[in-house]
């Protein structure tokens, strides 16, 4: 559906995207993975036209987009970062504009009401845009993308701004479009990525640093068997202890918890299992063990680290999964990406716990 | 072009700068058509002679925004990812503006109508006033939405064809001045309002309309080429 070669984008010296090519298969959900500034946007507004590549070549559904830039548009529905939306018009006057704009053929009325009624803003329809809600705006936003039913839709971040609700409902929905488009989602958000998607493109400072299935991505690098334990008792003492365990190949403080709680990751060489032993010594000098989980990897910190270049792209077959599937851990997780988990250093104590 | 024509007229009229405009034409035409009505005079052509100076002012106001405001808000993104020209794109614009330029001054049939229903009136003389100041609206709302396709700041844009409308002023006021005779003839060719007075006396001359519909199409064909450069920027 869409072929991307050797596509690359210069800003005077900067090199914006680096060479890259992919294709994405018909009804594929592409995720499209990387900090910001890596080159998300811009491999986006080259597939739709609105930027010209320096070299390289798009195709979409087979035309050209340089060649039959029409043709090719015609298939193509966009929502850029920010919603390109006219702040002065109605819901229901800027998607008649959109309709006409993209010399949609299909019957009119029907066709604005169906959308409306998919991304639920029928009851704002008639309301100023600049009036409405974020969350709205957006949807807005993806209401002029679906216009004209084109195969591909490509959406870039569509869930910034939104609350942990919307978001949810958001994903929903294009997990519901992808069933009959080809979809590629920008995000630096790594679990909305795997809730939808099901290919990752991570790219970084402009290139392509991994490709594959969500769940590839998410098994756990074998090397890194690490255990997070919170214990009450002196912070040296406990780290000198959890040290001289058989097996222990690093142990690093996370700071304090709760009263004379500290935390620790604890990394373990090897397959060696350590928590019963961890908690016989802990035990014999009565530092009660308030939590112990395994450290596994999140796929945020697979990212940061794929993004440092700490780990290389290949060990990512053996990365675990990290999200259960009951709705209160996807709530939850929402809630963590609304506050932009990702920017939180690994393991900084949370705001409010100390207290 | 249909699509962008009709946002464009309607978006003049949900801001106050459609009504803005059409407002100073109309108090302008109503209070020169009243003092030539008690002065006994039927002469419209002196309405279109004083217009000339209002028009060159607010053409600028007129196309300020309309693509500045589109850079501004990037709703160019979903103009130039549709399956649309940027060609139709730029004409729709214009077209919008030099509509509501011919609204603000629609009145002036009615002033024409009126001195008719007293005294014959010479409808050639009006029709070739109408053009003219059709022709020079078409100019400078060309080259107001080349400016406007510069920058995102619609006030940039304004006072930037602003400037256009005053150095055209000086150019008119130079040209009096001026003893070298290649000088002059330059100064005279470009002139504005010499070309815009021969429409006022009711001249149809041929070089007149095509240098005003000259520089329409050289802007616009600029605006085209801004847009094109942005994309490969």
């Amino acid at each position: 559906m869409i072929e991307v070669a050797n596509l690359t984008k210069r800003y005077g010296s900067h090199l914006a995207v680096d060479n890259i090519s992919f294709t994405v298969k018909d009804g594929e959900i592409l995720g499209f993975l990387g900090p910001n500034g890596a080159g998300k946007s811009t491999t986006m507004n080259m597939i739709t036209g609105y930027l010209s590549a320096t070299s390289g070549t798009i195709s979409v559904a087979g035309y050209d987009i340089l060649d039959n830039p029409d043709e090719a548009k015609r298939h193509i529905g966009y929502l850029p970062e920010h919603p390109p939306l006219y702040r002065d018009m109605t819901v229901r006057e800027y998607l008649n504009f959109i309709y006409e704009l993209k010399k949609t053929r299909l019957p009119r009325e029907p066709h604005i009401d169906e959308i409306c009624r998919l991304v639920k803003i029928t009851d704002v329809a008639g309301r100023v845009i600049k009036h409405l809600s974020k969350g709205y705006q957006q949807r807005v936003g993806i209401a002029q993308a679906l216009i004209g039913n084109p195969d591909v839709l490509i959406l870039d971040e569509p869930t910034v701004g939104l609350d942990p609700v919307q978001i949810i409902e958001i994903r929903k929905l294009i997990g519901h479009l992808g069933k009959n488009h080809t979809v590629i989602l920008s995000s630096h958000i790594l679990s909305e990525i795997q809730a939808v998607c099901s290919r990752v493109i991570v790219i970084n400072s402009g290139k392509i640093i991994a490709d594959g299935a969500p769940d590839d991505l998410s098994r756990n690098l074998s090397e890194v068997n690490s255990v997070l334990v919170r214990v009450q008792g002196p912070e040296n003492e406990v780290k000198k202890l959890l040290s001289t365990i058989a097996g222990v190949s690093k142990v690093t403080p996370m700071g304090r918890r709760e009263r004379n709680a500290y935390e620790f990751a604890v990394e373990v060489a090897g397959k060696n299992d350590i928590r019963q032993e961890m908690f016989r010594r802990l035990s014999d000098r009565n530092w009660p063990i308030l939590l112990m989980r395994p450290n596994e990897l999140t796929l945020e910190e697979i990212f940061i680290r794929l993004v440092d270049g700490t780990i290389d792209a290949s060990v990512l077959d053996t990365i675990k999964p990290m999200a259960d599937d009951s709705d209160k851990a996807k709530a939850l997780e929402a809630v963590n990406d609304a506050v932009g988990e990702i920017e939180r250093p690994l393991g900084a104590p949370n705001e409010g716990e100390d207290k | 072009m249909k699509a962008i024509y009709k946002r464009e007229l309607k978006a003049y009229f949900t801001s106050p700068l459609g009504y803005i405009v059409t407002l100073i034409y109309v108090l302008m035409g109503g209070v020169v058509f009243t003092i030539l009505f008690s002065n006994g005079s039927a002469e419209l052509s002196t309405l279109f002679s004083i217009m000339y100076t209002f028009t060159l002012f607010l053409m600028p106001v007129l196309t300020m925004r309309l693509f500045s405001d589109e850079l501004r808000m990037k709703t160019d993104q979903a103009l130039f990812t549709a399956p649309v020209k940027i060609g139709s794109i730029v004409m729709g614009k214009y077209f919008a503006a030099l509509t509501v330029f011919l609204l603000a001054n629609s009145l002036t049939i009615v002033y024409q109508l009126v001195f008719s229903a007293y005294v014959s009136v010479e409808w050639l003389v009006y029709f070739d006033n109408v053009i003219g100041s059709l022709l020079l609206a078409s100019a400078l709302i060309s080259i107001g939405l080349f400016i406007s396709s510069l920058t995102e700041s619609q006030m940039t844009a304004a006072m930037g064809s602003m400037s256009v409308s005053i150095v055209l002023m000086f150019i008119d006021m130079l040209g009096s001045y001026i003893d070298s005779n290649i000088l002059s003839t330059v100064v005279n060719w470009l002139s504005f309002s010499g070309r815009y007075n021969t429409f006022i006396v009711g001249i149809v001359d041929y070089a007149n309309i095509a240098f005003f519909l000259s520089i329409t199409a050289i802007f616009l064909f600029l605006t085209v080429r801004v847009q094109e450069k942005r994309r490969w920027s």
